[in-house]
């Protein structure tokens, strides 16, 4: 597609389609990334490292393009983050190491069966009656557990984390997932914080959010270094996926949790489709 | 969400503390934040305009697009190379530097952490985020070290 246009075109175009993509991604807790790599690779025919680094740049400007919108409604959890990073950072690193040696089609289909399952542990949650967090030392010690003002509900929430450990080892599996595709592996990371460490949606996304920028960052430098960062393509995609974002995350505050879920619940699915076709095809 | 709002005082008590210190970390680095943002998309947006502006075919016709998509078309990769490229006014040059204030966002969000836990005297997370900052660093090294072995 778009094989026969001048380069001004194709360039608007990629824009158009971060500009979307940086809303759903804002709005989900995703980077953008997700949504974008399938459309430069897949629909225009963009070499897949060069989509792969354009990705986490738009994953960075993404993530500290929101991050400050999400931070003045107090939804971001610094402390949680600070913690995580030290897994995803790590795993940004291992990520990078270990693309280098296994075939990418068996992550794209790993990826998609987790995805998968992500959607539908989440689902099952959405039904059911949330139980007490059990209680986690280590969160006590680190003061990792917080509140935040739902304008939604329109009172104050506080909650209490949860298996702050398994969060830490499932942060590092996320940054490995970034490393090697070039995401900013959102997704992984709310559902771990969701499930695992039982934040609130809306802290999970926004915590997110704020650690998945750091993530790209270790990910980033590594292609930079490699030459894989193409500015032609990476520029349109940063400047159309932040002012999707800042958009996006004007409005995370007032939606239903429920919303959030629902929405997020077909995206998960649709990835996790998208992923294993990718993998099988390859 | 069940009780999720109810008030629940042995919480409440855990908590105040932690967050009232945290919030003016957040505030501070949510501004650096955006500043950093907006400066490297003002470059890159400029940058992107000189390119088409050095290139007019590349509004007028499609000749340039299978070079592009293939990475064919010339951009630094290189710090010597990048130097040069700003010296002559390049539009690629002026955009990858734009991308180089983005990637360096949040090492320095992490930079600056670290001192504002150690004003609060908060030693474990000055620890906490060290690590982070030691990983990030860590992390550029290798993507050089993997640059020269692969011989560019």
């Amino acid at each position: 597609m778009l094989d026969h246009t001048t380069p001004l075109i194709f360039a608007l175009f990629i824009f158009g389609c971060s500009l979307v993509a940086g809303f759903l991604g804002s709005l989900l807790g995703l980077g953008g990334g997700i949504i974008i790599v399938p459309v430069l690779t897949l629909v225009l025919g963009v070499d897949f490292r060069y989509a792969a680094g354009a990705s986490l740049v738009s994953v960075i400007a993404t993530s500290s393009g929101a991050a400050a919108a999400y931070v003045k409604e107090h939804l971001t959890n610094l402390r949680v983050a600070m913690f995580l990073e030290i897994g995803t950072t790590a795993g940004a690193i291992t990520g990078g190491l270990i693309a280098g040696i296994i075939q990418p089609r068996w992550l794209y289909v790993l990826f998609g069966l987790m995805l998968a399952y992500s959607a539908v542990a989440m689902f099952q949650k959405g039904r059911h009656v949330q139980g007490e967090a059990p209680r986690d030392r280590w969160a006590d010690r680190l003061r990792l557990h917080g509140k935040y003002y739902d304008e939604a509900e329109g009172c104050e929430v506080s909650y209490r984390v949860a298996h702050s450990w398994t969060g830490l080892g499932l942060m590092y599996v996320a940054g490995i997932v970034s490393g090697l595709l070039g995401i900013g592996s959102g997704a992984l990371k709310v559902t771990a914080m969701d499930l695992a460490m039982r934040l609130p949606i809306k802290v999970s996304s926004a915590t997110s959010n704020f650690m998945i920028g750091v993530t790209a960052a270790a990910s980033a430098g590594v292609y930079f270094a490699r030459g894989d960062i193409n500015p032609f393509i990476a520029a349109p995609v940063a400047l159309g996926v932040l002012i999707g974002a800042t958009a996006g995350s004007k409005m995370l505050g007032r939606l239903k949790s429920g919303a959030v879920r629902a929405v997020f619940l077909v995206v998960l699915i649709y990835i996790a489709g998208n992923m294993l076709y990718k993998g099988w095809h390859s | 969400m069940g009780n999720g709002c109810d008030m629940n005082g042995d919480v409440e008590k855990n908590v105040d503390k932690g967050l009232a210190t945290v919030e003016r970390v957040e505030l501070l680095i949510s501004c650096l934040l955006r500043i950093g943002v907006i400066t490297s998309m003002v470059i890159v947006f400029a940058g992107t305009v000189l390119t088409f502006v050095h290139h007019p075919h590349y509004v007028r016709d499609g000749g340039g697009l299978a070079g592009i998509k293939a990475g064919r078309v010339d951009w630094p990769r290189s710090m010597e190379q990048e130097m040069t490229g700003l010296k002559q006014g390049r539009g690629n040059a002026l955009v990858v530097l734009g991308l180089v204030v983005l990637i360096a966002t949040p090492v320095l969000r992490v930079g600056v952490s670290i001192l504002i836990f150690a004003y609060q005297r908060d030693g474990v997370f000055v620890a906490i985020t060290a690590l982070v900052l030691a990983l990030l660093l860590i992390s550029f090294v290798l993507g050089r070290a993997h640059h020269l072995v692969a011989g560019g």
